[in-house]
């Protein structure tokens, strides 16, 4: 088995690696990159806690291969925080205890951002087919819908100002 | 196991005609990758036809839509002009599995893994689908139905892949739509399913139909029955209990862990009615 | 125990709010460190060869060509795992499980290990190993296993709990009995009677991390293991003693666990892992599959249950009992006891009488999953309590109240309850507006009560002062969801100071005393009351600090808002002095400052929730939506309310998913066939309104702050509030869960075909 070498983008950094050819890119951002935020849940893309973006779609990261992303922009939970400044979705997280164990909170971010990039004010039933690739089953996914809920009223509030 | 992802088609062609051992086609990878982690397949070479330009893009032209093998089924909502001409094939597509799935699988993917539950296979074959095969022997176009021949296997030989869906033209007054069962509200399989497509005349009349059945038989089947239970009436009860009916009669299924006969055989009949009603409306009946 | 048991005067400042947690920061940048994060310099991979067969004979298992592969270090069977238990029969069942030893008896059961450079060479040398099985008959369903004739799954059992002791072995594993009066007469004294049969499926705890851990043993007999569990001090004494290690000498380090649910009280790969390690004399590094977690872990009973309950017209029950039969999988234990305990703790009975069967089967071993036992036995009583109301054309509120346990009242289990909760959460449903909200077409409403012991155990703590001022407690119980914030809330509250002033961690088992696995809701409980207690010991060396620093007797020092005073006109010149004054003196007073307390934390009190469910059944395909659940339960006392609210949502959650579409689907060659996230459905986003939650505050007198557990009651009522919601909805009594689809659907066509 040879490796493939790749040249890729993973939260604006130029990043290489060599990697098996049926390696998944999970595996590669876990275990060749040392970004542990996406987790393995089930390998299988029914769990969503390896969500993170392939150059801007969601994606389950355990159903992309690491060969796949020469020349893409990749980004991860790692990625959302502006240097000290926590992402406003990561503050209303933890303002309305949206998480319990954590072990999903990495994906539930990345989804939840790429849901309210697309759409920034989503009605209940949007947020929760939104996250439904997004297991949880600590919370009942009460207060995540919250926090997603809380998070977009703040970015209505934030455009209206800009206006 | 070996990586490839050419740039042509023809390149592409080459490559799995060439192949020593087992080779498949990697588009969107939801089920390949799936298949390849749990050990059910073992591949010596993948071609990924992600980078192949001709698998790239949706285009309308005068004959329909032509949808390349590697557009994300995600992409298919986002284009305005295929949700107005085939509301029923994008929202098939858009039931596969979650945003994140979304994000990757694709439309011939969907039809290559051959299950009898693919989603966009009943709407396709509805929709009168045909699938653009390129191979050693060159290009072929074969009507969707006839591409997948049993549970996992379909009619493509060595060295072909499946560039593009098209989708006919529509006629005025059209509309279809795709229904599913499963037990949660996201993430199931289809315990059965069904794709109606219609087009109505001027009065409202359906005048030309057809009606394919997911998850009831080792593949999709399309109904002619059904689709004759409804053809020359405006959809009033008696002629969706027909069409109920009919497809009922037309289902084979199996009691697995997703469901029972008797449930799937009464359920694909009651999601042909709803479909149906909703096509309907989308052609513009009332 | 001589504590404040007196509730009224407690005027709390820090308890009872929500802050943000120690390890939230970590959780939402994606830096905490769960059991798969960690890696150690030269690890390897290992991995879990496991039987294809439900039972089997295993008459050879042949490494040879595994070995040989390259990069292939270690590969252990049953023969690297000698049985060092001593003739103790259960640590022999935990070794058997976590390795074949002969015989392999369930679908998933592990027969060999290898440990490899990497993933691709550790699966590769695991289809190398070839092992030579001998397929026996086998039973998975339980009551198929309790029938003369069918195969037995553990040879050396006799049914315990009968006389004269029998001869033969059974699959009956045990057999008990609760109760009191004579149902008998209650039964011929009743004007209804109700009597109903109902089947449950087995569930999966569902945590969306698998097990994971990385082990490393020398060949000095010294080791360490990081692993994510929720208890790993018993993991500890567990594992040294399957491995013939001393107990000191294995560091284990907890780490964020990502979600357990009962699932990780149990070891089941870590013993492995530290046996490849030892062999390979290398740190390995063993994560489980998310099929390896179904087929081999975890998994709740699947039950089936007689009910028979009988009243008066006026609403009095009369008689109630219950025969519960309960698998255990391949090995024994008390899951069908705890059924029989809990089914009917909710009421006052004169007549009451319960029996409970231990069953195995072949399926893997039944682990706890929240509240184990007590929602099957919830879905059978409670389902059957509304049948019993509608017979005597009682509201069904009504007629739980009327029989409703309070204090003073004996147990159907045995004690006698002191003051409980179950009345005020059934008043609170009736007067609560989800009860008026109007129903729509195919709507229906159902609601059930639920019941947990709850735990104490073993617990300690420590509580350091840093040179600053600020605090550190380290505990020993697993931060499950949420406790580091309420333990920090305990000790700023006791110590008089800002929550930010404290930070909580969990100790690793060299770092802290023994400390029982985080089950049976306690964390909240025990190590609260076990901080509490250090933090009121620190205050006395506080105190004496103070004094010394200024020169005064410690009687005339006290301690108030986060400071020592002096107390009295005399010394009023003498400026409080603050933990940090005090901690910047330390070195001069005595030296450092901390206090510990060790304690067996008796007096859990017992926990009861009502819920309510609203429900929308599709009768042509039998879909149920769930469109509005309301949680209200007895949390003694709410510590962190958002972590209680999460609790209760979280159980509200699971119990939803069990009651509508969770279940293992065995073949009839006896392999699990939905071991993924795709065939075994958990409730995602979209299956699921918002959880309404109220709780309420009856204090446990057995805690200084009257807290009670509140992790577990809430997955007990949602299996019967469900089901009555369903079948209030479909006008007909679902008696099967998962209340699936074809279930629902079937049961209709069977009603309107008569």
């Amino acid at each position: 088995m040879s490796g493939v070498h790749i040249s890729t983008t993973v939260n604006g950094d130029s990043v290489e690696f060599v990697c098996h050819p049926s390696e998944s890119l999970l595996d590669v951002l876990r275990n060749r990159i040392g970004l542990i935020g996406a987790k393995e849940g089930c390998s299988t893309g029914d769990c969503g806690a390896c969500s993170i973006t392939l150059d801007g779609r969601l994606v389950c990261s355990c159903l992309v291969l690491g060969a796949e992303v020469e020349g893409r922009d990749i980004t991860t939970v790692e990625g959302m925080a502006d240097g000290e400044k926590l992402h406003p979705l990561q503050i209303n997280f933890l303002k309305h205890a949206a998480l319990q164990c954590g072990i999903c909170t990495p994906g539930f971010l990345v989804a939840a951002k790429a849901l309210l990039d697309r759409n920034p004010s989503p009605t209940e039933e949007q947020i929760r087919f939104a996250l439904a690739g997004n297991l949880c089953r600590c919370t009942g996914y009460d207060k995540i819908v919250r926090a997603v809920q809380a998070t977009a009223k703040e970015i209505a509030k934030t455009t209206k100002k800009k206006r | 196991m070996r990586y490839a992802a050419p740039l042509t088609t023809k390149e592409a062609v080459s490559l799995l005609a060439n192949a020593k051992g087992k080779a498949f086609v990697l588009a969107g990878g939801t089920d390949l990758l799936v298949r390849m982690r749990g050990d059910y397949i073992e591949p010596d070479l993948l071609v990924d036809i992600k980078r192949i330009t001709a698998t790239q893009d949706i285009k309308k032209s005068a004959n329909g839509f032509r949808i390349g093998a590697s557009v994300p089924c995600a992409a298919l909502n986002e284009n305005a002009g295929l949700v107005k001409a085939w509301p029923g094939v994008v929202e098939a597509a858009n039931l596969i599995g979650s945003d994140q799935i979304q994000s990757r699988c694709t439309m011939v993917g969907n039809l290559c893994n051959a299950s009898p539950a693919a989603d966009t296979i009943p709407a396709m074959v509805a929709a009168q689908a045909s699938a653009v095969i390129v191979g050693p022997a060159g290009r072929r176009t074969l009507a969707v139905e006839k591409v997948v021949i049993g549970p996992g296997k379909t009619s493509l030989k060595k060295g072909e892949l499946i560039e593009a869906i098209t989708l006919p033209k529509r006629p005025a007054k059209s509309g279809d739509a795709y229904l599913r069962f499963i037990p949660r509200t996201e993430m199931d399989i289809a315990v059965c399913s069904a794709g109606v497509n219609l087009t109505l005349d001027a009065q409202g009349v359906v005048k030309a139909a057809r009606v394919a059945l997911g998850a009831v038989a080792p593949t999709v089947v399309l109904v002619p029955d059904a689709a004759k239970a409804i053809v020359g009436t405006k959809l009033d009860s008696a002629a969706l209990e027909r069409l109920a009916k009919a497809c009922e009669a037309a289902c084979a299924p199996i009691d697995d862990k997703r469901g029972t006969v008797e449930f799937r055989t009464e359920v694909a009949g009651v999601l042909a009615r709803r479909a149906a009603k909703i096509a309907y409306e989308r052609a513009g009946g009332k | 125990m001589a504590h404040d048991t007196s509730f009224t005067n407690q005027n709390f400042k820090m308890v009872g709010q929500r802050r943000p947690r120690p390890d939230g920061v970590d959780k939402v940048t994606g830096r905490a460190r769960y059991g798969a994060d960690v890696s150690a310099p030269g690890q390897l991979v290992g991995a879990i060869l496991r039987s294809p067969h439900a039972h089997a004979t295993i008459k050879k298992i042949d490494v040879s060509k595994a070995a040989k592969l390259a990069g292939v270090k270690a590969i252990i069977t049953s023969a690297d795992l000698p049985d060092l238990t001593n003739g103790n029969r259960g640590m022999f069942d935990i070794l058997e499980n976590c390795m074949a030893r002969g015989r392999a008896l369930y679908d998933g059961h592990a027969v060999a290990a290898v440990a490899a450079i990497d993933a691709p060479t550790a699966k590769k040398a695991l289809k190398l190993i070839k092992v030579d099985y001998e397929v026996l008959p086998h039973v998975t369903d339980v009551d198929e296993a309790m029938k003369p004739g069918a195969p037995i799954v553990q040879p050396h059992i006799r049914t315990s709990g009968v006389e004269p002791p029998p001869k033969k072995a059974s699959n009956i594993s045990q057999i008990t009995n609760f109760g009191h009066g004579d149902v008998e007469a209650g039964f011929r004294a009743a004007d209804v009677i109700v009597e109903k049969s109902y089947k449950t499926e087995q569930t999966h705890q569902g945590y969306i991390e698998p097990h994971a851990c990385l082990a490393s043993v020398g060949p000095d007999g010294q080791g360490e293991l990081w692993v994510t569990t929720q208890g790993h001090f018993v993991f500890r004494n567990t594992c040294a003693t399957l491995l013939g290690m001393e107990i000191a000498k294995l560091k284990v380090t907890s780490s964020e666990i990502g979600g357990g649910f009962g699932g990780k009280t149990h070891v089941w790969t870590e013993p492995v892992a530290l046996a490849l390690s030892r062999k390979a004399n290398r740190p390995v590094k063993l994560v489980m599959s998310r099929e390896e977690v179904f087929r081999a872990t975890g998994p709740t009973s699947s039950t089936s249950i007689d009910v028979k309950i009988g009243a008066k017209k006026d609403g009095t029950i009369t008689g109630a009992s219950a025969s519960l039969r309960y698998q255990d999988g391949a090995f024994p234990s008390i899951w069908g006891m705890l059924g029989a305990m809990t089914a009917f703790a909710c009421y006052d009975l004169k007549n009451v009488k319960t029996t409970g069967y231990d069953v195995l089967v072949n399926r893997p071993k039944v682990a706890a999953y929240r509240a184990p036992s007590a929602p099957m036995a919830a879905f059978a009583v409670e389902s059957t309590m509304d049948q019993v109301a509608a017979k005597i054309g009682m509201d069904p509120v009504e007629f739980r109240l009327k029989n409703a346990a309070s204090e003073g009242t004996l147990s159907s289990y045995g004690p006698t309850y002191g003051p409980i909760g179950i009345k005020p959460t059934l008043e609170a449903v009736k007067n609560h507006p989800h009860m008026k909200a109007k129903l729509g077409k195919n709507q229906g409403r159902g609601m059930a009560c639920g019941f947990w012991f709850n735990f104490g155990g073993q617990t300690c703590s420590d509580i350091n002062l840093g040179a600053d001022g600020t605090v550190s407690v380290t505990i020993g119980t697993i931060d499950v969801g949420g406790s580091r914030a309420s333990m920090s809330l305990i000790a700023a509250e006791e110590l008089g100071i800002a929550y930010e002033q404290v930070k909580c961690t969990i100790a690793d088992t060299s770092s802290l005393g023994h400390n029982d696995t985080t089950e049976g809701s306690r964390g909240t409980f025990s190590t609260g009351m076990a901080i509490i207690f250090a933090a009121r010991d620190m205050i006395k060396t506080l105190r004496e600090r103070a004094a010394k620093t200024w020169g005064i007797p410690v009687d005339d020092v006290e301690w108030k808002d986060g400071k020592a005073s002096a107390i009295g006109a005399k010394h009023k010149k003498l400026t409080p002095l603050s933990l940090a004054n005090i901690a910047a003196s330390a070195a001069k007073t005595g030296g450092p400052i901390a206090a510990h307390n060790e304690v067996v934390a008796d007096g859990a009190g017992v926990s009861f929730a009502s819920h309510i469910c609203d429900v929308e059944v599709d009768p042509e395909t039998g879909a149920t939506k769930v469109i509005r659940y309301t949680v209200i339960q007895d949390a003694g006392k709410a510590i962190h309310p958002d972590y209680v609210e999460g609790q209760f949502q979280g159980g509200a959650a699971q119990g939803i998913g069990w009651a509508l579409n969770e279940e293992y689907i065995y073949g009839a060659d006896g392999r699990l066939q939905n071991a993924g996230f795709l065939d075994y459905r958990i409730p995602v986003c979209s299956d699921l309104p918002f959880i309404d939650t109220q709780i309420l505050e009856i204090p446990n007198p057995g805690h200084p702050y009257g807290v009670r557990g509140v992790g577990e009651t809430s997955i007990v009522p949602p299996l019967a509030a469900v089901g009555n919601a369903v079948s209030n909805a479909a006008g007909v009594r679902m008696t099967h869960v998962p209340m699936s689809p074809p279930r629902i659907l079937s049961a209709l066509k069977a009603q309107r075909t008569g």
